[in-house]
């Protein structure tokens, strides 16, 4: 199957009104050449799953600034006070979850489970309507799956297989939100051909990547 | 008196003074970050940063900058040799699991029995857990490095009223009037700034604040 598509193609995947997943850490490992697309396309309504909503500037920051959520679920949002601005102001929705805790959501999306034991946060906010689970005397907090419709992802390199190499701090969220979307798309800063990865040097294996866009290095 | 910058860096100074030879430690943003600048000679401590790496360095001369090595503030920073890159779960599998030996964050009140609150004020400052939550729960021993109050207005309290980011969690506090342990019996003060007397403490504190028996001068060098 062909995997590699053109920016266009790519987000035209995305329809109003879907859940997407998008890599990054404040902005570090972000697929930013979709996003742009992204925008100039005009999708709205969407939920945003993401680690942060990066700056006013860069990162998943741009569609916030561009009104494109009605709902984010993020770990912080300090660094853009255009979402402070609107979940303030009740524009849009905005869920709060501890970094760890939204990472092992998003894994059991993707992995087949049916969601994560954990202690962090009991005894705060985050526990309010959530399930706890007794394990051996100790109490956790039961966090469920979280799946999308696409996942829009950044690599350093891909096959054209999409098998996956990172740089850096760049694998962050990218490398388990493939596995959690119906369909997803890597922005490749450099798309090679099939054999050109060493295997042992492939983090995320071609399975998870279901489409490829050459974004050029950054 | 201190000016904001000579406090920080003292502050700074006492927390390194906590890290042992071969810890693991994760600082937080802001005053905890420069911790890293003051540990003790001769102890060699290793700095995870939950962006996804173990080895985070310091900041990098401007031409050798890598926009892809940052550390979790999104500020420049450098691996060091032996570092090694993760994604967010080996990361966070890294700090839920009680391998990070301490953790250096900030606080706007602790409480005498250790609830720490640190990360919104309803209303006005909604930034995020990020990785605190886990952090707390996480880390082997939790110090709290801050100002002893918030313009005057006590931060250390019997109990929190700003919404917690975790329970029980805090093991050590500095701030720049003294080192606090958080025990069983509340707050114990372990060492005082000389500059400072022990009513002025005990008024900043807004607990009982016990001092202990082996109560010393807070030196830094």
């Amino acid at each position: 199957m062909e995997k590699i598509i053109s920016l266009e193609e790519a987000v035209n995947l995305v329809r109003d009104g879907d859940t997407i997943m998008v890599g990054g850490f404040l902005a570090v490992g972000t697929p930013e050449r979709l996003i742009d697309a992204l925008i100039a396309k005009g999708v709205k309504n969407l939920t945003l799953i993401c680690n942060d909503t990066g700056f006013l500037d860069r990162g998943v920051g741009k569609m916030v600034v561009a009104k494109l959520f009605s709902k984010i679920y993020a770990s912080h949002v300090g660094t853009n006070k255009e979402t402070g601005r609107q979940m303030l102001e009740g524009e849009t929705e905005v869920i709060l979850v501890p970094q760890g805790t939204l990472i092992e959501q998003i894994r059991s999306g993707g992995f087949g489970l049916g969601g994560v034991l954990t202690k962090t946060g009991l005894g705060t906010l985050v526990e309010e309507g959530k399930q706890k689970v007794e394990v051996d005397g100790e109490k956790y907090l039961l966090e469920k799956p979280m799946r999308a419709n696409v996942a829009l992802l950044f690599a350093e390199k891909a096959d054209i297989s999409g098998n996956l190499t990172f740089h850096g701090a760049t694998r962050n969220f990218n490398t388990y939100m493939g596995a959690a979307a119906d369909i997803s798309i890597v922005e490749a800063g450099e798309v090679v051909q099939v054999g050109e990865i060493c295997p042992d040097d492939v983090v995320v294996p071609g399975v998870f990547v279901d489409y490829i866009v050459d974004g050029g290095a950054l | 008196m201190m000016d904001k910058q000579q406090m920080q860096e003292f502050i700074a100074k006492r927390v390194a003074m906590e890290l042992q030879d071969g810890d693991l430690v994760n600082l937080g943003i802001g005053m905890p970050t420069l911790v890293a600048n003051y540990v003790p000679e001769g102890r060699t401590v290793y700095f995870q940063s939950e962006n996804g790496f173990i080895g985070l360095g310091p900041a990098p001369e401007d031409d050798e900058t890598d926009p892809c090595i940052t550390n979790a503030g999104a500020m420049p920073a450098t691996i060091l040799p032996g570092g090694s890159f993760f994604d967010s779960a080996m990361s966070f599998g890294i700090i839920r699991g009680g391998h990070v030996n301490t953790t250096v964050l900030g606080a706007l009140q602790v409480a005498e029995n250790g609830d720490i609150a640190n990360y919104m004020v309803p209303g006005k400052m909604v930034p995020g857990m990020g990785g605190a939550m886990d952090l707390l729960v996480g880390a082997k021993k939790v110090i709290v490095a801050m100002e002893h109050t918030t313009k005057g207005t006590p931060k250390l309290l019997k109990e929190c009223t700003l919404p917690l980011t975790a329970v029980n969690a805090v093991d050590l506090i500095v701030t720049e009037m003294g080192v606090i342990e958080v025990t069983a019996r509340g707050f114990v003060l372990i060492e005082q700034n000389p500059e400072y007397t022990l009513e002025q403490i005990r008024e900043a504190t807004g607990a009982d604040l016990i001092f202990s028996m082996k109560l010393k001068p807070m030196v830094v060098a």
